[in-house]
C-alpha cells in the first residue's frame, strides 16, 4: 500500500474544493492508497481495515453463500472507510479524469459518514488507531494464552450480530435531564399498559397527575407520585423489582450481558477474555450503521459524483466517457435491485418533490392525479431537504417514508416474481405487481435485519443463560444452532437454552423441480421450540 | 437416442406393468412423477443462466460495492497452491480443536464446478463458517418463490423471462444470480485433493487384488550401483568396501581400534549409484462411476452423490498414482456412457430409474473389452433408492455376475426426507438378496439422508471402500 501521487493528490484537493462549495462537509485530511490485488486480498476479509485484529479464519476461505449479509454485516469491499482521517483505496492505473469522478463518490461518502447521525458513535474516535492497539491486545493475549483467544474471538463473533446498536445510539442523544427513572419508566410504559390494561383516559389522567406532582415539588414530586400510586396499586413495587431482574437493561445486547453478568468471564483466570469480547462487540457495533445505510449511502455518493462531474471544468472532452462508466453504476436493472441507481434516484426525486413544495400536508391530501401532476409551489427547497434526509434517516426509514406510487410511476417499477412452469420444465419472471406498497416491503424484507434475541432471567433456572427469540416470521438458520450455543455456553458457564420458533411442513409435496429449491413445500405450521445446550451436547423439544 | 414420445411410451407400457403387479399409492405418485420429467432430456445444466437479465434476481443489494461497481474490478481470489499451503497449518489447528473438546471447523474438498477439459481437474476449497444466530430466508409460506425489484415495461403478470429448471446441484447451491461472480472458486488438482484425504482423513486404503504389471509405464531411479565411476558416490557402500579390501590386505590388524587415515583405497572400491530404467509394478485400477440421473434424482441428493464420486475419483487418482482409468455411466431406465467427468457431473435428471441397465452396461464393457484381466475393478453407483424394478429381480443377477470380477462395488443411496418406511427399493433388494452379507468383501452399501454433511460423505467413503 503506497500514497497516491502528488498529481493525483492535487486533483483530489481540487475536488475538495469544489464539493465542500456544493454543501458537502468534511474535515479537511484524507488519506488516499494505491491497493494491489494483493494488498486487496488481505484487506477484504478485514473489511478493508488494515488495523483490524488477526483472526485465522481471515485466512480461510470462508464459505458465504448462504445468508452471506446476514452473517457479515459490513461490505468487504468498500472504497472508503469511516475513519479519522478517511482512508480511500485505488487503483494504480485509472485515468484522471475516472479518478475524479471516483474522488466525489468518496467525497461524498465520507460526507455521509461524517454527518448521518446513525453514525454518531463514529464520530468522535479514529478507528483504526482503536483497532490497532486492540490488535495488538490481541497478539500480546495470544503470546500468552495461544490458540484459547481465537476460540474467544469465535465464540463472540459468534454472537456479535446480537449486539444492541440501537440502545447504544439511543444513548448518545438523550440528554440526561430528560431521563426518567427507571420506576417511572417502568410504571408508565409497562405496568399501567400490560399489566393494569388501563384505558387511555386513565392512561392520561395519571400523566397529568405525575405532572401536577412535579409542579407542586419538583424534587420530591415523583416520590409524592408513587405514594398514591403505590396506595392505588399494591403489588407495583413487587412487580418492578421482579421486573428489574427478569429484564435487564442489557438483556437485547448479548455480548454486553456476558461482558456484566457471566460468572465464567470473572474469574481471574478467565478475566482476560473479557477484552477480547470487548473489541468484538466494539468492532460490531462500528460497523453497524454501514449496512444500515446502504442504499442511502450509495445513493447519496452516485447523486453527488453525477453532479460534481458534470460541473468539473478541469474534465472537459470525458463526458462520453463518464457517460458510459455512470450507466454502468446507475443503470436500473431489468431484473434486480441496485442500490446505486435507486438511491440516487430516490434522492433526485425528493429533491424535486421538494422544490415543487410537494413535501407538505397540503399535497399529500390532493387526490386530483392532474393536480398531483402540475402540483409545485416553486419554494425550491429541494437541495435542503435532502441534505436533512441524509443527516436524520436510514434505508428503513428513506424508503418507508419516500418511495411512494408517484416514484415507482416515474421509473417504471415493479415486482418480480418468480413461478414454475410445470409444463415446460421453466422458471417464469413476471410482473408481479406495480403498487409502491409491494415495491416497498419487497425491499424492505430484503434490508439486513438480525434476529431479537434477548435474555429473559426468569426463566433461566440453577445459573442457565434463557434466551428468547422474538419470532417475526422467520426462523433461524438450523444448521449454526448448535456451535453457536456451544459459544455462548462456553462463554457463560453453565447451560443455555434457546426458545425459537421453527417451521414444520405438513404436508410435502412431490415434485422434482420443486424440491430442487431447498424450500419446503406444503402448508407450513410454526411452532416454538426449545434448544438446549449442556455440556456440547444440544437437545431440543418442542413447547 | 429414441424420440421424447416414444420414450413416454415406453414409460407408460412399463408403468402398466408395474401397476399391475401392485403398486403402493405413494410409490405409484413418484413413479408418475418421475415420468413427467422424461420429456425434458438429459442436456447439460445452462451454465451461463447467471450472465443474462436475469441474474438480477436473488441478488443482494448489499452485494454490491464501490470497488466492484465503481472501478469494475474483479473479487480477488486466493491462489490455490497458497491455500494448499496453509492446508497443513489450518488442519493441524482442527485437529486440535478436537482435542480441545470442539468440533472439527475446516471442511476439505467442497465442490464447485469441474470445467470441462481440463482432465484430473476438480475444484477444491478448503473452506470454513462462521455460526451465528440469523434468519433463514430459504424457509418461506408455501409458493412464494422470492421476489425482486425490477424496471421497465411490462403489465402486472406479463412473463419477462424464463430460465429452464436447473436440476442439477450446481456447485454449492448457486441459485440463479449467484453464479460465478460470487462463488469464490479455486482450482487444484485432484491429485492434491487425494492427498489431503489420504493423509489427513486416514481413508483406509483399498486392498490390492495383486499386482499387476504397468506396460505404459517406466520409472527412472538412482537403484543400481557400479563400481568405479557414476552419478552419485555410494558413502556407505564404499567404506564397506574399502574396510573389506583392507583386511584382505592386513592393513587392519585391530578391528577394535581402526585409524582410517591409514586405509589404502583401490580406485575400484567407490561405489557409485547410477541412472537406471525400472518397470512400474504398480497396480492398474478401472473404476466405474455409476449415477442415476432419473428425475427422482433432482435437487441436493445428485450433489451429494456427484460430491461423493469426486472424492472418491480423486483419492483413487492419488492412491493409484494415476494408473486409475475412469469410466463414467449415466442411467435413467437406459445407460449411457459418457467420455468425460464434466458431462458426468453436469447432466441433468430426468426420467424413470432402472438400475439393472447401468449395472448391465459395465458387465457389458468389462466382457468387451476384457478388463478383468488387467484391472482392479472398482464399481460405484450413487442412486436415491428408487428403482422401477421392483425387488432388483433385474439388477440383482447383473449384481451378482458382477462381483465375479470385481474389487468392491459401492452403492451409495441419499435418501430423500420423505423416504418409505424400511427404507428405499434399492435397499430392501439389496438387503434381500443377501449379498451384503455373504460378500461383505465384495459389496457395500452406504445410506445417507439428503441433507448429509461433508464428515458424513467422507464417512461414507470410508464405509464402502474399508
Amino acid at each position: 500500500m503506497e500514497l497516491i501521487n502528488q498529481h493525483t493528490k492535487k486533483i483530489m484537493e481540487g475536488c475538495k474544493e469544489r464539493a465542500r462549495a456544493a454543501g458537502l462537509s468534511f474535515t479537511d485530511e484524507s488519506l488516499e492508497y494505491i491497493v494491489t490485488n494483493r494488498d486487496l486480498l488481505e484487506l477484504s476479509p478485514k473489511v478493508m481495515i488494515p488495523t483490524l485484529y488477526d483472526y485465522w479464519v481471515h485466512d480461510v476461505e470462508v464459505l458465504r453463500e448462504k445468508g452471506k449479509y446476514e452473517l457479515y454485516p459490513h461490505n468487504p469491499y468498500e472504497t472508503v472507510i469511516n475513519t479519522r482521517p478517511p482512508i480511500s483505496f485505488y487503483n494504480d492505473n485509472n485515468p484522471d479524469w475516472l479518478n475524479v469522478m471516483i474522488f466525489y463518490h468518496v467525497l461524498a461518502h465520507i460526507d455521509f459518514f461524517q454527518n448521518n447521525l446513525y453514525f454518531r458513535h463514529t464520530w468522535d474516535y479514529d478507528f483504526t488507531g482503536e483497532a490497532l492497539s486492540d490488535k495488538r491486545v490481541i497478539a500480546k493475549l495470544r503470546a500468552e494464552k495461544g490458540r484459547w483467544v481465537d476460540y474467544a474471538i469465535e465464540f463472540a463473533r459468534g454472537i456479535d450480530n446480537l449486539v444492541d446498536y440501537h440502545g447504544e445510539l439511543a444513548d448518545l442523544f438523550r440528554s440526561p435531564e430528560a431521563e426518567c427513572s427507571a420506576r417511572l419508566n417502568y410504571y408508565f410504559d409497562h405496568f399501567l399498559q400490560h399489566d393494569r390494561k388501563v384505558s387511555i383516559a386513565e392512561y392520561v389522567k395519571e400523566i397529568n397527575r405525575y405532572n401536577e406532582c412535579l409542579r407542586n415539588d419538583s424534587d420530591q414530586g415523583e416520590k409524592a407520585f408513587f405514594t398514591e400510586a403505590e396506595h392505588r396499586y399494591p403489588e407495583l413495587e413487587a412487580h418492578f423489582a421482579r421486573e428489574g431482574e427478569a429484564r435487564p437493561a442489557t438483556r437485547r445486547d448479548l455480548l454486553r450481558f456476558l461482558l456484566d453478568n457471566s460468572e465464567f468471564l470473572d474469574r481471574d483466570e478467565n478475566e482476560w477474555m473479557k477484552s477480547v469480547l470487548e473489541i468484538v462487540r466494539k468492532t460490531s457495533i462500528f460497523f453497524q450503521p454501514q449496512i444500515r445505510t446502504k442504499i442511502m449511502n450509495e445513493g447519496w455518493a452516485s447523486y453527488w459524483h453525477e453532479n460534481l462531474f458534470l460541473q468539473d471544468d478541469r474534465i472537459r472532452g470525458h463526458e462520453v466517457d463518464f457517460a458510459r462508466v455512470h450507466a454502468g453504476v446507475t443503470a436500473m436493472p431489468r431484473v434486480g435491485t441496485n442500490p446505486y441507481a435507486l438511491g440516487m434516484r430516490l434522492f433526485s426525486f425528493i429533491e424535486e418533490q421538494a422544490d415543487k413544495g410537494r413535501i407538505s400536508f397540503a399535497f399529500q391530501r390532493l387526490i386530483d392525479s392532474d393536480a398531483r401532476k402540475h402540483y409545485d409551489t416553486d419554494v425550491a427547497t429541494g437541495r435542503e431537504f435532502i441534505f436533512k434526509v441524509r443527516e436524520n434517516l436510514c434505508d428503513y426509514l428513506f424508503l418507508k417514508n419516500n418511495l411512494d406510487q408517484d416514484f415507482v410511476d416515474l421509473h417504471k417499477l415493479f415486482v418480480v416474481g418468480k413461478r414454475l412452469d410445470q409444463q415446460r420444465m421453466v422458471w417464469q419472471y413476471y410482473v408481479k405487481s406495480r403498487k409502491a406498497a409491494d415495491y416497498r416491503q419487497m425491499i424492505m424484507d430484503s434490508l439486513y435485519h438480525p434476529p431479537i434475541i434477548s435474555v429473559d432471567m426468569t426463566k433461566g433456572i440453577d445459573g442457565s443463560l434463557y434466551l428468547v427469540h422474538t419470532f417475526e416470521g422467520k426462523q433461524l438458520v438450523r444448521e449454526y444452532i448448535a456451535n453457536t450455543l456451544m459459544g455462548i455456553e462456553y462463554l457463560w458457564g453453565g447451560p443455555v437454552h434457546l426458545e425459537t420458533s421453527e417451521a414444520q411442513v405438513v404436508a410435502p409435496g412431490y415434485t422434482a423441480a420443486k424440491r430442487e429449491e431447498g424450500a419446503p413445500q406444503g402448508e407450513i405450521r410454526w411452532e416454538r421450540v426449545l434448544y438446549t445446550m449442556n455440556q456440547k451436547v444440544l437437545s431440543k423439544k418442542t413447547l | 437416442m429414441k424420440d421424447v414420445n416414444q420414450m413416454r411410451d415406453d414409460l407408460n407400457t412399463y408403468l402398466e406393468e408395474l401397476r399391475e403387479r401392485g403398486l403402493t399409492p405413494e410409490r405409484e405418485a413418484r413413479l408418475v412423477a418421475e415420468m413427467e420429467t422424461a420429456g425434458a432430456g438429459h442436456g447439460l445444466s445452462p451454465a451461463a443462466a447467471s450472465d443474462g437479465q436475469l441474474a438480477g434476481f436473488g441478488r443482494s443489494l448489499y452485494s454490491f460495492s464501490d470497488l466492484l461497481v465503481l472501478r469494475q474490478a474483479v473479487n480477488p481470489h486466493y491462489s490455490a497452491a497458497s491455500l494448499m499451503k496453509s492446508l497443513d497449518e489450518l488442519l493441524e489447528r482442527d485437529r486440535q480443536r478436537e482435542q480441545d473438546g470442539f468440533p472439527r471447523k475446516i471442511r476439505v474438498g467442497k465442490l464447485a464446478k469441474p470445467g470441462r477439459g481440463g482432465k484430473g481437474k476438480v475444484v477444491v476449497v478448503p473452506t470454513t463458517v462462521e455460526e451465528k444466530l440469523f434468519h433463514d430466508p430459504t424457509v418461506r409460506p408455501p409458493g412464494e418463490e422470492g421476489q425482486a425489484g425490477g424496471t421497465g415495461e411490462g403489465e402486472e403478470g406479463e412473463v419477462i423471462g424464463e430460465q429452464p429448471v436447473r436440476e442439477e446441484g450446481e456447485g454449492s447451491g448457486a441459485g440463479p444470480g449467484q453464479g460465478e461472480g460470487e462463488a469464490h472458486e479455486l482450482e487444484s488438482s485432484a491429485y492434491e485433493l487425494g492427498r489431503t484425504l489420504t493423509e489427513k482423513f486416514q481413508l483406509p486404503n483399498l486392498k490390492d487384488k495383486g499386482k499387476k504389471r504397468s506396460f505404459t509405464r517406466y520409472t527412472y531411479d538412482l537403484t543400481d550401483k557400479h563400481r568405479g565411476f557414476g552419478q552419485i558416490l555410494d558413502k556407505k557402500a564404499t567404506l564397506r568396501k574399502i574396510v573389506e579390501t583392507n583386511i584382505a590386505l592386513g592393513n587392519i590388524p585391530d578391528v577394535a581400534d581402526i585409524d582410517p587415515t591409514r586405509f589404502l583405497i583401490a580406485p575400484s572400491d567407490k561405489i557409485y549409484r547410477v541412472l537406471s530404467q525400472e518397470k512400474d509394478y504398480e497396480p492398474q485400477a478401472m473404476v466405474f462411476f455409476l449415477r442415476d440421473y432419473s428425475g427422482s434424482m433432482a435437487g441436493k441428493v445428485t450433489e451429494l452423490v456427484v460430491s461423493q464420486h469426486v472424492l472418491i475419483y480423486s483419492w483413487l487418482l492419488y492412491q493409484y498414482a494415476g494408473q486409475v482409468e475412469s469410466r463414467f455411466i449415466l442411467h435413467d431406465t437406459e445407460a449411457r456412457e459418457v467420455p468425460d467427468f464434466y458431462t458426468y457431473y453436469n447432466s441433468r435428471v430426468a426420467g424413470g430409474t432402472e438400475v439393472a441397465c447401468a449395472f448391465r452396461m459395465v458387465n457389458e464393457i468389462v466382457a468387451r473389452e476384457n478388463l478383468a484381466n488387467d484391472y482392479n475393478i472398482y464399481v460405484f453407483h450413487g442412486t436415491d433408492g428408487d428403482d422401477w424394478d421392483t425387488g432388483g429381480a433385474k439388477a440383482i443377477p447383473e449384481l451378482e455376475r458382477m462381483l465375479t470380477y470385481a474389487s468392491r462395488v459401492g452403492v451409495t443411496i441419499a435418501e430423500h426426507g420423505q423416504g418409505e418406511y424400511g427404507g428405499t427399493e434399492v435397499s430392501r433388494y439389496l438387503n434381500g438378496s443377501g449379498l451384503l452379507k455373504s460378500k461383505p468383501d465384495l459389496v457395500r452399501m452406504d445410506i445417507m439422508t439428503e441433507d448429509a454433511d461433508e464428515p458424513r460423505l467422507i464417512e461414507g467413503i470410508k464405509r464402502l471402500i474399508s
